[in-house]
């Protein structure tokens, strides 16, 4: 199940029957194990890695540091809750050490980051502070080096 | 007045009178085509993994640019003797029974050369990696092949090594798991070789360089075979494993006299193995397991894909267990090795190496390596088989169970049949 799983994370287009070729197992066993995962939500999505600077996108995107409050209960698992449901919030992860929650944020431009930020976040309860740091440029992204230089320099026959 | 110097006369008729390599061809021909999907590399597709790129820029900061001792790094021996002892048991003394050398290549041709006197002969297995013949002719001795073959999934025997004996003989040559084949040996064949080894007094050198790429078994080291450590020169190196081809860093171990004498050929040749190899290998010890098994896990996936891909095609192919080479037999399209490489590469733009550059026993089998992308290798496989639906006419998928072609009935054996992968 691992091996199907790293397969698919690090190729999503990957048929089950590729899959099974690849790991010497039956096309409809891989079929049914893929859908098990996915019924059981552990597979959650097939998405595609998309190097937008190649599209000249101005899209503009923030890591927003947070501190808050947690709260009794529930931790702070209810303010991240209220967080990570608006749309431009891309990603959102507890963390250890000077503040709690790291927030990506995405938007089409620096204003309208910034806008969401002192109107959504900043001023939402049990927030009590935020750091905004702008990307300036991706390097890497789930593993995968943005354009990426190393070519196949290989001889094309080497005995 | 000057003479006029004939270059060609003044080369050593040794050197002169070894063949021409019989992939040379095709890489002249390869440079003409474009668009050529390449399985003719031996080497991974792999860049070397960046924490050993990393270590050996760090050792270039801080000036690590000098010689090394002849026998190289002690660190590093230290390290390979501890990696040989802990996966195959076997104690050797890092300090006189290691030496790092330049690649295997070099190891192999040192060993040849301090073992080999004029006239001596050097059992060698065929198909077999294209440069162990010349090295030992280079060195004064006299090849020997021992024709292993298809049905008995090109393992060397016990039988072929006893019959091929003479009072010449003093080195037996292993070179498992195989290029071109991708065979393994059993640890039975072996313990049966090494018997006659022992009672017939061979030297054995070991090219063991794709020990760690076997996929179906285990590798079995032939100095941790009874008696056999007292008379095998190991050999390998970081170059599959770890990806680290163009780094040249590997090592021989053995008697210490011998890794001595060894040596000495070593000093005044090479001196040392280049002190950013050694590093980089040191470092692949100690850190670079993980990666190394992440890039094994893939070539094996590819194995079977590609398995796969033949059995489609209808091509037969015995199992490779070892290395990343595929060995196909091509017979059934009515072409020669040399003239199916040639007309591939013409017609689908894929290239193949001839399994005769690999010895008259390669005849009428290509070698495919999968180190190649998946997807180079999917559209490899695809052009393949146009080549051959085209060469046939008709297509026929047959199963059965890889080495054993004595149980293909008889109508079925007319060259379209592939067995399983693992």
């Amino acid at each position: 199940m691992k091996e199907i799983l790293e397969l698919l994370e690090s190729d999503a287009m990957l048929t089950p029957g590729r899959i099974a070729a690849m790991l010497g197992r039956d096309e409809e066993e891989v079929a049914g194990i893929i859908k098990e995962m996915e019924n059981n939500k552990t597979i959650m999505g097939y998405f595609t890695l998309v190097n937008w600077d190649k599209l000249g996108s101005e899209k503009v995107n923030a890591l927003i540091e947070v501190k808050i409050s947690p709260q009794r209960d529930v931790g702070f698992d209810a303010v991240a809750e209220r967080i990570y449901r608006f749309p431009e919030v891309r990603s959102v992860m507890l963390m250890s050490g000077a503040y709690d929650l790291a927030v990506m944020i995405e938007g089409d431009t620096m204003k309208e980051v910034a806008h969401f930020v002192s109107f959504k976040l900043a001023s939402m309860e049990y927030v009590l502070s935020t750091a905004t740091h702008f990307v300036l440029k991706t390097y890497k992204q789930h593993g995968t080096i943005l354009n990426d230089g190393e070519e196949d320099r290989r001889q094309v026959i080497v005995p | 007045m000057t003479l006029k110097t004939n270059w060609a006369d003044m080369v050593n008729p040794t050197v002169r009178d070894i063949p021409p390599s019989g992939i040379r061809r095709f890489f002249d021909l390869v440079t003409e085509v474009k668009g050529v999907i390449s399985l003719g590399v031996g080497e991974p597709d792999f860049v070397t993994p960046w924490h050993i790129r990393e270590a050996c820029l760090y050792s270039l900061e801080k000036g690590y640019t000098m010689y090394t001792s002849n026998h190289g790094m002690l660190e590093l021996r230290e390290e390979i003797a501890r990696d040989i002892h802990n996966t195959y048991k076997v104690n050797y003394n890092p300090r006189n029974e290691i030496l790092i050398t330049t690649g295997v290549s070099e190891g192999l041709d040192l060993a040849m050369r301090t073992l080999l006197c004029r006239g001596d002969e050097v059992l060698i297995p065929e198909p077999s990696y294209v440069s162990y013949a010349p090295c030992a002719t280079l060195a004064g001795g006299k090849p020997v092949y021992l024709k292993t073959s298809v049905e008995n999934g090109f393992q060397l025997t016990a039988d072929l090594v006893e019959k091929a004996i003479t009072p010449r003989t003093k080195v037996l040559l292993l070179s498992y798991p195989n290029n071109p084949t991708g065979a393994t040996i059993d640890r039975k064949h072996l313990l049966e070789i090494a018997e006659i080894a022992v009672a017939r007094n061979l030297i054995v050198v070991s090219d063991e360089i794709y020990d760690k790429l076997t996929y179906v078994g285990e590798h079995t080291c032939v100095s941790s075979l009874p008696g056999m450590r007292e008379r095998t020169i190991l050999l390998n190196g970081f170059s599959k494993a770890y990806a680290m081809t163009g780094w040249r860093a590997g090592y021989a171990a053995g008697n210490s006299d011998f890794i001595s004498a060894m040596t000495k050929i070593h000093q005044y040749t090479m001196l040392c193995a280049p002190i950013t190899a050694q590093i980089a290998a040191l470092e692949a010890l100690r850190n670079g397991r993980s990666e190394m098994r992440k890039m094994i896990a893939q070539f094996n996936r590819r194995r079977r894909l590609v398995m796969d891909a033949l059995r489609e095609i209808g091509l037969p192919c015995f199992e490779p267990r070892g290395a990343f080479y595929a060995f196909p037999e091509i017979s059934s399209a009515g072409l020669t090795s040399d003239e199916f490489a040639k007309q591939l590469l013409k017609e689908e733009k894929v290239l193949v190496v001839p399994g005769n550059a690999f010895g008259e026993q390669g005849e009428g089998f290509v070698r495919c390596a999968y180190a190649a992308s998946e997807a180079d290798l999917n559209e490899a496989f695809r052009r393949i088989g146009s080549f051959i639906k085209r060469r046939l006419g008709r297509r026929k998928v047959l199963t059965f169970t890889i080495g054993k072609p004595e149980q293909i009935p008889e109508q079925t054996r007319e060259g379209l049949v592939v067995g399983s992968s693992q």
